[in-house]
Order: structure tokens, then C-alpha cells, then sequence
């Protein structure tokens, strides 16, 4: 064949190209399909954008000068398309109910959740994966079973009775964590005055400011729900970590590994779970992507201002220019959060190379 | 192999590091003493522009951050003198003056002066937001403003299109659209002629006891105390504002101490909260009102018998007393208690016999009720309890439940039999309810005049329409409330209306705090008078 003549390089270098591309062409795609599906969904809902301005009194002038200014008369394609050229440009829209960019808003509700979820996922994995792993070494045991048996009720449990149980408790009753919101109210009315923010994270930006005492307390505040949705992670990624593990503990190489008269802990953490690692970073991946737009009732309950909550609320007020706003940036990351699944993928997978 | 027993220290250790590190930050946890920390949801807030700010929680804040010319005093009630300082009305009716009260400053330093209300009230008709009708309605309009509405020195002078009644006027100066703002310092932000619009959304410019310090939508806002408020400094610094969308979340933290006041209130936390020694509970009134209206479309609705039935087929009391416990009080006439010629006393009660016997006087056989109903809990609640008071009266009931919007639609377009519905008033004077329950100007289904509860249920009010009419130009205030009783009486009486409930306003406050109003049915939260 004409190819093998090719230098290796560049072969790879053109796979890669090639990757690249369908990447970029799906990503694309897959842009464009989103938006379009939000868009009509949001002109089809039966909720008027500007009676939930102007309210159900004002006068029919009013409501005619409103829908003017947000071009509601013009022909649904052409909304659309003025919709994805400013998207393309990086220019969202102004939110219709607080008249700011839809941009900006984001960028403080996003890192809220960013930071939430991040914190979540990192407790999920630190616990879900060695939970999981135990399970699957002694399957049967009392310890298999209570790993189940805590993973099904994170798996079944209404996380909003979840939450409020938790802040009944750990707040309300022993008082180990501070309540909702992301700091204390003195804090609070520094955070914008005093610390200069980069990330939007307060955990990080506090850090780098060196405020260590701004950041127990936002930390006494993260901690809870936190620890709620990594509970709800975990569930998740023990009973996956459980069944790939039981998986791959099946396998001719373990027990040739064992006849070899390895030591079990190298079987099990080195060998089988080099393996296992491949589809459980798909499964961190998406539980990670799943969390970053799904905490909303967390949330509401745990009055955090994160995305998930900022575009539910825009949902209930017919606000569209932020629910598309929002659900472009969650396309966004699920993609964002794919594409690194698939490298992290690659590099734990040699033939996936 | 990590074993077990390793693990579970290892994650035994992990978990006292984080409850370490979170618990000295949780104990600190009581409000500072400097600041009011609130928490309500807030995220109703439109725009902090006087002009624009028409929401329950906007209109709250502004309350503290600017003044109007005439003001409600938030412990009684009543009217006072807000940045004038005095006023009349000429021989001829339509020509109001306002002496403005000498060396009053802006929180920018810039005196107040009759040019500047002259120019925010101009500001207010010119930008036509949505509540500028309440000064339309006195013929202002975007051409003329310039000359019925005029500022020279300390007087300001507001000329209308009929001389109505002053008490009219006066009322709906107290309503936060008419705030005035520091006109020097607005104009400087002007862009494309928005007249300071946009930058208001997000900044005060007013004379009031705390200024805006910063406003994140949807997360809360900071106001700052202003030295030298003309009625007297604030008794706390600073205000902190946290928009906690959950009641049941204030609840916890109104316990904890981590918050001062709790707004947000179900009467799911009212029951949770009453008897804890920490915490204060405060009830007072909101505006809206609660009812049943009936379609006269429908012949049997004119039929004054069943009507009167109706009236006594309602247990008012047992709902507010159980479903409706802490979020109600019983209230009988369309006017909200607190406003000008309000009806408080209760003529109906649960009267089953009276209810049958009076069926059986109106001739109709086995009368049909086809109750439209939103489908919220509280609103089903009431559904069911009058489907089974008129059931026993011999009146059937039928519910047709749907949707909020799909409702509202159908009362418009007024195809509906009889509906569940509430009503909040506009301003801060009896003629905003009495002008749409006792008022329509024509009743054929060509004029759509929507904006009447009584065009929605094809009722003509016949004499009481020129009654509430005539109300609206009364000049003698005492003559004018006698006018608006006489008018909720022979409503209540005869229309097919049944007013059941005023909505209860609750507040939760930590014992330490006194001093919190919330303005009742006809004002906004007044900040600045409460201490801790």
C-alpha cells in the first residue's frame, strides 16, 4: 500500500488531522442541532416573553413596543439565524428579565456550579472507585453488600429530601457546616471588595488571595452539598467500578497473574485496574457532565447560584435568551467534558492510539 | 492490597480533616451587628429604576434607597409628608401644589429641588414602563408632561386633565413609581436617551436611608447606610440581602441565627417555627385578595337568590382556619384592608339551611356550577371545600382544572363558568380595585375591555359604575370613603363576586430584632427603622 511507504510521523500526524477535523465537523454539528432544537422549544412553549416583562396589565401599546425591541415580529427563521450569527460571535443576547448580557450572567452563575461540582465529582471518585473495588474483591461479603446497598439509595433517594435532610442535620442540628449560600454573610459583602477574582471559584480565588480564613468558610459551606452530590456520584461510580472490576477479575490474565505468585494488591490495582480504567473514565465523565447542569433542586435547596438553577428560573419566566444561553454553554461542556474522556481514553487504552 | 482496615482509616482520617477545617468557620456563624441579613426570594426583581420597578421585591428595595414626595408612615399606616413638606389644591380642582421641604440632599450630595421631582415624574411618563399608568391616568402623557408637571425653586406644581379627587392624587404619589431621583446625577448617565434607564437597573440615586452598594440578580444586594437621613439615621449599617428561593431553607437558617429575617414564609413554616423562643413571628397583610366570580353569560348567575346562596354556601372561616391556615385571613369586600374605605366586617358565614332554603327560593332546579381552577395545591384545596359546602347547599359543583395561562386566557376571552381567581391592586388607592370590580364601561363582547373583572364575567354594575365613577372626583376625603363603603356594600350584596380571603403576609425575625414593617397591603419593606 501507498501508505505504509509514508513516513510514520506522518501518518500519525494525519490521523490526528483527520480526528481533529471530524471533531471539529461534530462539534459543529452538534452546536447547531442543539440551538436549534432549544430555539424552537422555546417558541413553542405557551408562555408569552413579554407578559412576563411587562406583566398582565400593561397596555397593548407597551406590549408592541416590547415585542419590536426584541425583534419578536420578525419571521421565526430569521430570529434564528440573528440568533446563531451573534452565538457565533460570542454574543448571547441580553437576558430578557434582567436586561444583562446573558454572557455575563453566566460567567458568575458557571463557576459556582464549576466549583460545586468539581468538589462533588473529586469525593465521588475518591470514594466511589475504592468502594467499588472492594466490593468486587469480596463479592457477597457484608462489605459488598452495604456498598450496594449505600449505592442504591443514591440512587433512589429524591435528592431534594436528601438535601434537606443533610442541612437539617449537619447544619440545623450539629451545626459541623455552615448553611446555605457560598459564604457568610460578612464574608459575602467582602468577597467583591477585597478579593481580587480570577476564576470565579471562591475555594481557589480565596486561595490564591491568601484569605485563608474566607476560605474555611466557604469551604464549611461547599462541604455539604458537596458531599451530597458526590454521594449521589459515587453511587453511581461504585457500582460501575464494582461491575467492571468483577469484569475484568474473570479475566485469563488475572489469574495467570495469580499462578504467577503476584501479590494480589498488584493484581488488582495495577493489572486489572489499568483496564477497568478505560470505561470508568467514560463513566466519571459523564457522571462530571451530569452534575454540572443537573443540581438544580441542589441548588434551589442549598441556595447556590449555579447554572443549573439560573436556567431553570429563566425557563419559569420565559427568559430564552438565557435558557439558550445556558443550555449552549452545558452543550458546550458536555462536549468539552467528552473530548477529554476521549484523550484520557486514548492515552489509558494503547489501541485506542 | 490496601486492606479494609487501612482504608477505613484512611477515610476515617480524610473525614475529621474535613469536618476540622469546616467546623471553627461554622461556629462563627451569627450575623455581624453592623448588618440586617435577610433572606427572601427576590429573583421577581425586574429593574431598580423607579420608573420601571414594579415587583414586590424591587419595589421593596427601593423603599429604602429613595423617597417620594408624599410617604406612608411604615408603623401606622397612615400618609405623611415625604420631600414636601406641604401642599394644596387650587378652587378649580386640577391644580395641585407642592412646597418642597428646604435642604434635603441626594446620597451624591446634590440638593433636592422641585426641578429634580418635576424632571423624575416627567422621567416616569416619558419612559412609559409599566407602571407608568398610575400617573397617566391623570392625562399626562409623553407630549404634555413638560407643561402639566413643572419645577421652580421650592415649588412644584402638577396640573391634571379633571379635577379629581386629591386623596386620588395623593395615594398614588405614595406608590414607588413616583419616587423621585437625584436628577443631576441621572442625566450624566444617559445613553441614547434612556434617561439613566439602564444604569438605575443596577445603581441608586435617591434620598433615601441606605444606598444601593452592589446587586447581583438572582444571588441578592448590599445596601450601605446613608449618614444624615432627613428622618433620622438607620439603626443598622448595613442591609444583606440573600435570595434563598427555598422556604424551607429560611426556616433553617432563621433557627441557626444565620439570618435576621426570614420572608418567604408557608404556613408549613409558621407551624414549624411557632413556639421557638429564638425567633419572633409577625403577621401582617399583603395586597391581594382572594374570590370567586361567576359568568353572567350564564343566565342563572343574574338570579339574585342563588347568588345570595352562594354567599352563604362558602366556609370562610373553616379554610382560613385549616387549608388556608396562616396564609389567609377571612376578608369579605373587594377594597384590601389598609386602603382607603376598606370593608372589614364580615356580613357571611357557613350558613348551610340558609344556603338551601334560599336555593329553593331562586326556582332553579339542581343548579350547575362549573368551577375553573388553577392547578396549585392551596388552590385546590379551596376548589374542594366549596364544592362540598355548595354540594350540601344542593348547588353541584364541577372542577375544571387546568393550567395558570390556559385560565387566564379563557376569564379573558371570558368563557369560563365560574372561576377561582386573585386579585392584587396597582396603587396605592381604592379606585385601582373599585374601577375594575364595580366599573364597566361597556359590556357587549366587542369592547374586550379585559382589563374589568366585571367585563370578564358579563356583569353591568349599572348605577354603581357612575358611583365609583363619582368617587374617584370626590374632593372631601370622609364624603369619598363613605362612597367607596356604600359601593363594596351593595357589591358584596349584589354582584356575582364573592371576596373570601386577604392574603397573610408572614415574617419570621430573630427575637433580637424589632422594628421590621413590611408596608401591608398598600407599601414596601421599610428598612431603616429596625435595630438588633
Amino acid at each position: 500500500m501507498e501508505n505504509s511507504t509514508l513516513p510514520k510521523t506522518r501518518s500519525r500526524a494525519g490521523r490526528l488531522a483527520r480526528q481533529i477535523g471530524a471533531t471539529a465537523f461534530s462539534l459543529f454539528i452538534t452546536f447547531v442541532g442543539l440551538l436549534a432544537v432549544t430555539f424552537i422549544i422555546s417558541r413553542v412553549v405557551p408562555i408569552d416573553p413579554v407578559t412576563s416583562i411587562l406583566g398582565e396589565r400593561a397596555t397593548a401599546e407597551q406590549f408592541a413596543a416590547e415585542r419590536l425591541r426584541l425583534g419578536l415580529d420578525q419571521p421565526m427563521w430569521w430570529q434564528f439565524w440573528l440568533y446563531v450569527r451573534d452565538a457565533l460571535h460570542g454574543d448571547l443576547g441580553l437576558s430578557i428579565r434582567t436586561r444583562e448580557p446573558v454572557l455575563s450572567e453566566i460567567a458568575r452563575f458557571f463557576p459556582a456550579t464549576l466549583e460545586l461540582s468539581t468538589l462533588a465529582t473529586i469525593i465521588g471518585v475518591l470514594v466511589g472507585v475504592p468502594a467499588g473495588v472492594l466490593a468486587a474483591t469480596k463479592p457477597g461479603s457484608i462489605l459488598d453488600q452495604i456498598v450496594r446497598l449505600v449505592g442504591l439509595m443514591g440512587y433512589s433517594m429524591p435528592v431534594f429530601w436528601l438535601g434537606l435532610m443533610g442541612l437539617l442535620l449537619f447544619y440545623g442540628e450539629l451545626g459541623w457546616v455552615s448553611g446555605p449560600g457560598r459564604l457568610d454573610a460578612t464574608y459575602d459583602m467582602m468577597l467583591d471588595f477585597e478579593i481580587k477574582q480570577y476564576t470565579g471559584m471562591i475555594l481557589i480565588d480565596t486561595a490564591i488571595a491568601g484569605r485563608w480564613d474566607m476560605f474555611a468558610n466557604a469551604f464549611s459551606h461547599i462541604i455539604l452539598p458537596a458531599s451530597l452530590l458526590g454521594y449521589l456520584s459515587m453511587a453511581y461510580i461504585s457500582r460501575m467500578t464494582r461491575s467492571f472490576m468483577m469484569n475484568e477479575l474473570g479475566q485469563e490474565y488475572v489469574t495467570t497473574a495469580r499462578v504467577k505468585g503476584m501479590p494480589e494488591r498488584r493484581v488488582i490495582w495495577v493489572h486489572a485496574m489499568k483496564n477497568v480504567m478505560v470505561p470508568l473514565i467514560t463513566v466519571i465523565a459523564l457522571s462530571y457532565a451530569f452534575l454540572l447542569e443537573g443540581a438544580v433542586l441542589t441548588e434551589t435547596i442549598f441556595a447556590w447560584p449555579g447554572l443549573g438553577r439560573y436556567i431553570t428560573d429563566a425557563l419559569m419566566v420565559a427568559d430564552m435568551p438565557a435558557v439558550l444561553g445556558g443550555t449552549v454553554v452545558v452543550g458546550a461542556v458536555y462536549i468539552g467534558i467528552n473530548m477529554l474522556s476521549d484523550l484520557l481514553y486514548r492515552l489509558a487504552d494503547p489501541r485506542a492510539r | 492490597m490496601l486492606s479494609d482496615l487501612s482504608l477505613r482509616r484512611y477515610s476515617a482520617a480524610g473525614l475529621a480533616a474535613l469536618l476540622l477545617c469546616a467546623a471553627p468557620a461554622a461556629l462563627m456563624a451569627a450575623t455581624p451587628a453592623d448588618t440586617l441579613v435577610i433572606a427572601d426570594a427576590i429573583d421577581d426583581i425586574v429593574s431598580l429604576d423607579p420608573a420601571e420597578a414594579y415587583e414586590f421585591s424591587g419595589l421593596d428595595l427601593n423603599n429604602n434607597t429613595y423617597d417620594g414626595l408624599v410617604e406612608i408612615d411604615p408603623a401606622t399606616l397612615g400618609m405623611i409628608p415625604g420631600l414636601a413638606e406641604s401642599w394644596s389644591v387650587a378652587e378649580d380642582g386640577t391644580t395641585f401644589t407642592f412646597k418642597m421641604k428646604p435642604g434635603l440632599t441626594f446620597s451624591s450630595g446634590n440638593p433636592v429641588t422641585a426641578e429634580a421631582a418635576a424632571w423624575s415624574l416627567q422621567r416616569v411618563i416619558k419612559l412609559n414602563k409599566t407602571p407608568a399608568f398610575i400617573l397617566s391616568q391623570f392625562g399626562w402623557t409623553a407630549e404634555n408632561v413638560d407643561q402639566m408637571v413643572t419645577g421652580k425653586g421650592d415649588t412644584l406644581t402638577l396640573k391634571t386633565d379633571k379635577a379629581y379627587a386629591p386623596t386620588f392624587l395623593y395615594n398614588c404619589l405614595t406608590a414607588g413609581v413616583a419616587e423621585i431621583v437625584d436628577a443631576e446625577t441621572v442625566k450624566t448617565h444617559d445613553v441614547n436617551g434612556d434617561m439613566g434607564n439602564e444604569w438605575l437597573k443596577s445603581n441608586s440615586a435617591g434620598t433615601g436611608a441606605y444606598v444601593l452598594k452592589s446587586y447581583k440578580p438572582k444571588e441578592g444586594y448590599v445596601l450601605e447606610m446613608r449618614k444624615g437621613y432627613w428622618r433620622g439615621d438607620a439603626k443598622i449599617a448595613k442591609i444583606f440581602m440573600q435570595h434563598v428561593p427555598e422556604a424551607a431553607t429560611q426556616r433553617l437558617q432563621v433557627e441557626k441565627g444565620d439570618i435576621d429575617i426570614e420572608r418567604t414564609m408557608t404556613p408549613v413554616e409558621v407551624a414549624g417555627l411557632a413556639g421557638n423562643a429564638d425567633v419572633t413571628l409577625q403577621q401582617d397583610v399583603g395586597g391581594q385578595i382572594y374570590y370567586l366570580a361567576f359568568n353572567q353569560k350564564n343566565e342563572q348567575y343574574k338570579n339574585p337568590k342563588l347568588l345570595d346562596a352562594m354567599r352563604w354556601a362558602v366556609d370562610y372561616q373553616g379554610m382560613a382556619d385549616t387549608i388556608m391556615k396562616g396564609a389567609v385571613i377571612v376578608h369579605e369586600s373587594f377594597l384590601p384592608q389598609g386602603y382607603l374605605g376598606a370593608l372589614d366586617d364580615q356580613p357571611y358565614h357557613l350558613d348551610i339551611d340558609k344556603a338551601k332554603a334560599l336555593v329553593a327560593e331562586s326556582g332553579i332546579k339542581d343548579p350547575q356550577v362549573k368551577l375553573s381552577v388553577r392547578n396549585a395545591a392551596d388552590r385546590m384545596d379551596v376548589a374542594q371545600s366549596i364544592q362540598n359546602t355548595f354540594g350540601q347547599a344542593g348547588i353541584t359543583v364541577t372542577l375544571d382544572v387546568g393550567d395558570g395561562a390556559e385560565q387566564l386566557k379563557s376569564y379573558r376571552a371570558r368563557t369560563h363558568d365560574a372561576t377561582l381567581q386573585t386579585w392584587g391592586p396597582d396603587y396605592p388607592d381604592p379606585n385601582t380595585n373599585a374601577s375594575t370590580f364595580a366599573e364597566n364601561p361597556n359590556n357587549s363582547d366587542e369592547a374586550k375591555n379585559t382589563g374589568y373583572l366585571a367585563w370578564r364575567n358579563a356583569y353591568d354594575p349599572g348605577e354603581l359604575s357612575a358611583k365609583s365613577e363619582a368617587a374617584v372626583m370626590e374632593r372631601d376625603p370622609d364624603k369619598r370613603k363613605a362612597m367607596y363603603e356604600e359601593i363594596e356594600k351593595t357589591h358584596r350584596e349584589t354582584s356575582p363576586f364573592i371576596v373570601m380571603f386577604q392574603q397573610a403576609r408572614n415574617t419570621a425575625l430573630r427575637s433580637n430584632v424589632k422594628g421590621f414593617y413590611t408596608g401591608g397591603a398598600i407599601d414596601s419593606a421599610a428598612y431603616w427603622l429596625v435595630t438588633k
